[in-house]
């Protein structure tokens, strides 16, 4: 294009010339509010990931401790594991490094170093090998989380007494402790290894990951065929009447109703009438099959319409019949296409919380699900419950959280693009 | 045995198609030209066998539930006599504990029974299941199998399955829309039995907290809308009050001004801000912006609440500005070049160009997208969920806490689903309320937006 500003000056007035100049501030005001909005969109986007990444970043690794334990015959028997005192025991290897410590009261405080988590830990590990009775053995346990935050520097240790969790006193066994080196902060891999807890120094992600790979899976199952369907039979073989004229608007609509619309749909249909367990990823996954439906088949329709009709001529013309033409020709070609569209429509699914809120994906969940049919969350209901959480710790975990989906909805946003460039032809 | 069943008809589904194919191929070779390929042959037991045994599992497993809930309560009805709703569903909810092996304290003897009684029948109908699917695949095949034929048109038979499982398909999306409508006005008029039409509509005050006991007296319940609807529409302003005034300047600059690499660095970025799940924005708003609006507030001297609507509308109009700008983008490309050729060749600068020609002329796109987007803010759930207040106030001040419909519905079904109180009734004429107003905003706007379109293809 031109650039209009570039006429000849000559031909141009003074009063003119002044106009002109007018005119170019018009123009160059209009192109700083332009880059201002961009700047802007950019500035908040970068506040976002960075927010997230210097809080999230935290939970990545967390604070354990390395404790030298004699597993006490006399205080855990191999008959009866569930009533051996694995906390005293514990305790007792702590105080260790604290023998003037000796009042009760001081040694239940000195023992909420370790997280309440620690001793279910070991009872596993003496369970798996009962032959550690009587021996010592060396645990690597988590610390609670008023400690975690302390050794990540969350703790403004000058700010008065009173504002802290942790005393003066309590610090300086954290101190003790660190400079006999046993505390370690290695990668926090019990962040994707463990299910929900109460204790953020213990909670992890499995649970919500295998929530969510069922909750997909159903959706895709269902989404998939049935929006490859009716995008076929819309695009190729529908008469063009009212019928399917009511069928697309309605398509588009669905498109743009609400999701939390589809959670109450899902709430009053498949657990009110059909009577289908509540929290279920079984019924997660049907719920955003019905609100990615539309989006596959509109990306179908395109795909569709991009196959140049000479492929179809052909295919009729050495004489397969309609239905052989679009199974055997139009929807390989097509293929690439309706792949990409339904992976960005799975990578929306698996970012949707509210209809899952409904249907009470959002329960306290210890374990992951072993079927589709048993109770479970969700990453994104995850993050939710994590984000209403009042502990400190649960706040980086959240962050921790989002970085995960966020990963994982980036990762399928590529593969999308990936196979859109690879496969995709030009005609 | 629900997998064995599926497993059943799988295998026998394939027996069917390999069986047909080879009769098919045997006619073959002994000299007959066969209508249709030995493939549709085959094909054709394989959809004969696997469509309607398909949908009988489907139908059998969503009705065996409560079929055999009801048996159960018809086997046990003397004890259940003269028991409300909510008292028979906690003994179910206990027989069925009980079945699992989850016993808490020392329940009756009948239950007891009860709870064998239903293992029973959930075997008994399992079993039953696997019986109908093994004899009716096999009745089928042998029927498909008959059907082999020198003669016999398999193609047109599969492609007329083909072309019904297609028209199903399509169908589906008119029962959603059909199952929400019917859903939706099904627990509404129920909610307006119970509380009149017309303090719901004009009601100005909004405290769903109805008394769980008799003598309760703080409680009193009031489902008047108006103050929720007053808040959704003070977020969904802010929200557009951001999102307008940068999506469109940023699809002006990226449509007409920007060089080629600053496009290509934008559009992506906003396809990033556009991806991101509403949850994040919500825990954004609660852990970046809320507490820094407060500060500020603070800091000149205001007093802003910490649920303040300017949090969770800023950040919904951080997240409506990627729409917004796609929708503009799209709108100003549409406009033909012969617009923008003749309107540089009378001499307008670019700016000119834009603001006088393109921009008035892409006005229904543009329009379009901003209803759309509008009806996205009225709609988001999660950002208002996390970052909005709770209780309803007859308020426009942007520093006070406001709730939205959406926030709402939320509340009041989280962990209640006994849809027989108003409680919970309210969220769903919530949601009837929330699905119209969207409806015919989307309605307007895709017709806006297509009409447009049209005009200049």
């Amino acid at each position: 294009m031109t650039d209009i500003s570039a006429t000849p000056r000559s031909s141009i007035s003074s009063s003119g010339n002044a106009l002109m100049k007018k005119r170019n501030l018009h123009q160059k005001i209009l192109q700083g509010l332009g880059i201002a909005a961009i700047s802007f969109a950019a500035l908040m986007l970068f506040i976002l990931i960075s927010s997230l990444v210097s809080t999230g970043s935290k939970a990545f690794y967390q604070t354990h401790m390395q404790l030298e334990v004699f597993i006490d015959p006399e205080q855990i028997s191999a008959d009866n594991l569930q009533r051996g005192k694995f906390d005293d025991v514990l305790r007792d290897s702590l105080q260790e490094y604290f023998p003037d410590v000796e009042d009760r009261a001081d040694l239940r405080k000195l023992e909420s170093i370790l997280s309440s988590g620690a001793r279910f830990s070991l009872r596993d590990r003496v369970q798996a090998d009962p032959g550690l009775i009587g021996q010592t053995v060396t645990v690597i346990v988590p610390t609670s989380d008023d400690y975690d935050q302390l050794a990540k520097g969350m703790v403004d240790r000058d700010s008065p007494a009173n504002q802290r969790k942790l005393s003066d006193r309590q610090i300086g066994w954290f101190d003790t402790l660190n400079e006999a080196g046993v505390i370690t902060q290695p990668i926090n891999w019990a962040l994707l290894t463990n299910a929900d807890s109460r204790f953020p120094e213990l909670a992890g992600l499995k649970g919500a990951l295998v929530g969510s790979f069922w909750a997909l899976l159903v959706c895709f199952l269902i989404s998939f065929p049935l929006g490859i369907g009716a995008a076929l039979y819309l695009e190729e073989f529908a008469p063009k009447n009212k019928w399917s004229d009511i069928i697309e608007v309605n398509i588009n609509n669905l498109a743009a109703v609400p999701s939390i619309v589809f959670g109450l749909l899902a709430l009053a249909v498949f657990l009110g009438w059909f009577g289908m367990p509540r929290s279920a990823p079984l019924v997660g996954g049907m719920t955003l099959a019905l609100m990615t439906m539309p989006t596959i088949i509109i990306a179908t329709r395109a795909a569709l319409k991009a196959v140049p009709p000479s492929i179809r001529e052909a295919a009729l013309g050495v004489g397969a019949s309609k239905h052989q033409v679009v199974f055997g020709h139009v929807l390989p070609l097509a293929m690439p296409g309706i792949l990409t569209g339904t992976i960005i429509g799975l990578a929306q699914a698996l970012g949707e919380t509210a209809p899952l809120l409904l249907i009470g994906m959002n329960a306290f969940i210890t374990s992951a699900p072993g079927s589709p049919l048993d109770s479970a969350t969700a990453l994104p209901t995850q993050i939710f419950i994590w984000a209403d959480s009042p502990e400190r710790g649960f706040v980086s975990r959240t962050s921790a959280a989002i970085l995960v989906l966020l990963t994982f909805l980036i990762a399928m946003n590529a593969i999308a693009i990936y196979l859109r460039s690879k496969f995709e032809r030009k005609w | 045995m629900t997998t064995a069943a599926f497993l059943c008809l799988l295998v026998l589904a394939i027996a069917g198609y390999v069986w047909n194919r080879q009769a098919a191929s045997a006619i073959r070779s002994g000299g007959a030209r066969l209508h249709s390929l030995e493939n549709f042959h085959g094909f054709y037991s394989l959809l004969m066998v696997l469509v309607p045994i398909l949908v009988l599992i489907l139908l059998w497993l969503v009705l065996q539930g409560p079929v055999v809930d009801a048996l159960l309560k018809a086997g046990i009805s003397e004890h259940l006599e003269g028991l409300g709703t909510g008292a028979v569903q906690l003994i179910v909810a206990e027989i069925k504990s009980i079945s699992r092996g989850a016993v808490f304290g020392t329940p009756d003897q009948w239950k007891y029974d009860a709870a064998d009684r239903y293992l029973t029948l959930n075997s008994r109908a399992e079993m039953l299941l696997f019986a109908l699917v093994l004899v009716l695949s096999l009745a089928l095949m042998f029927v498909s199998r008959r059907k082999v034929d020198a003669e016999f048109r398999a193609r047109h038979g599969v492609e007329r399955i083909v072309s019904g499982l297609m028209i199903f398909c399509s169908v589906v999306a008119i029962f959603v829309t059909i199952g929400i409508i019917a859903s939706l006005m099904f627990e509404t008029f129920r909610f307006f039995d119970k509380v009149p039409f017309t303090e719901f509509l004009f009601g100005t005050n909004w405290e769903p907290q109805i008394p769980m006991r008799e003598d309760q007296v703080a409680a009193k319940g009031a489902f008047g809308w108006l103050p929720v609807m007053l808040g959704t529409l003070v977020i969904t302003v802010i929200a557009m009050g951001i999102a307008v005034p940068v999506g469109l300047m940023s699809a002006i600059y990226l449509n007409e001004f920007a060089p080629k690499w600053v496009r290509s660095i934008a559009k992506p970025f906003l396809e990033i801000l556009a991806g991101v799940p509403t949850v994040v924005y919500g825990f954004f708003a609660i852990l970046v912006v809320a507490p820094a609006i407060r500060t500020f507030g603070q800091n000149i001297g205001l007093d802003v609440s910490p649920n303040t609507a300017l949090a969770a509308g800023g950040v919904m109009g951080i997240m409506l500005i990627p729409f917004i700008s796609s929708f503009a983008d799209d709108a100003l490309s549409a406009v033909p070049q012969s617009l923008r050729d003749g309107a540089l060749g009378l001499g307008a600068t670019r700016a000119e160009m834009m603001t006088n020609v393109l921009f008035p002329a892409a006005i229904p796109g543009i329009v379009g997208g901003i209803l759309l987007a509008v009806s996205r803010a009225i709609g988001e759930t999660m950002i208002v969920v996390m970052a909005a207040g709770l209780i309803a106030k007859m308020t426009i001040n942007p520093l006070d806490s406001v709730t939205t419909v959406t926030v709402q519905i939320v509340t009041l079904l989280i962990g209640d689903t006994s849809f027989d109180n108003p409680k919970t009734l309210a969220a769903f004429a919530l949601g009837m309320m929330l699905f119209i107003v969207t409806l015919v905003i989307n309605v307007f706007a895709l017709r806006i937006v297509r009409k447009y379109r049209e005009a200049y293809d």
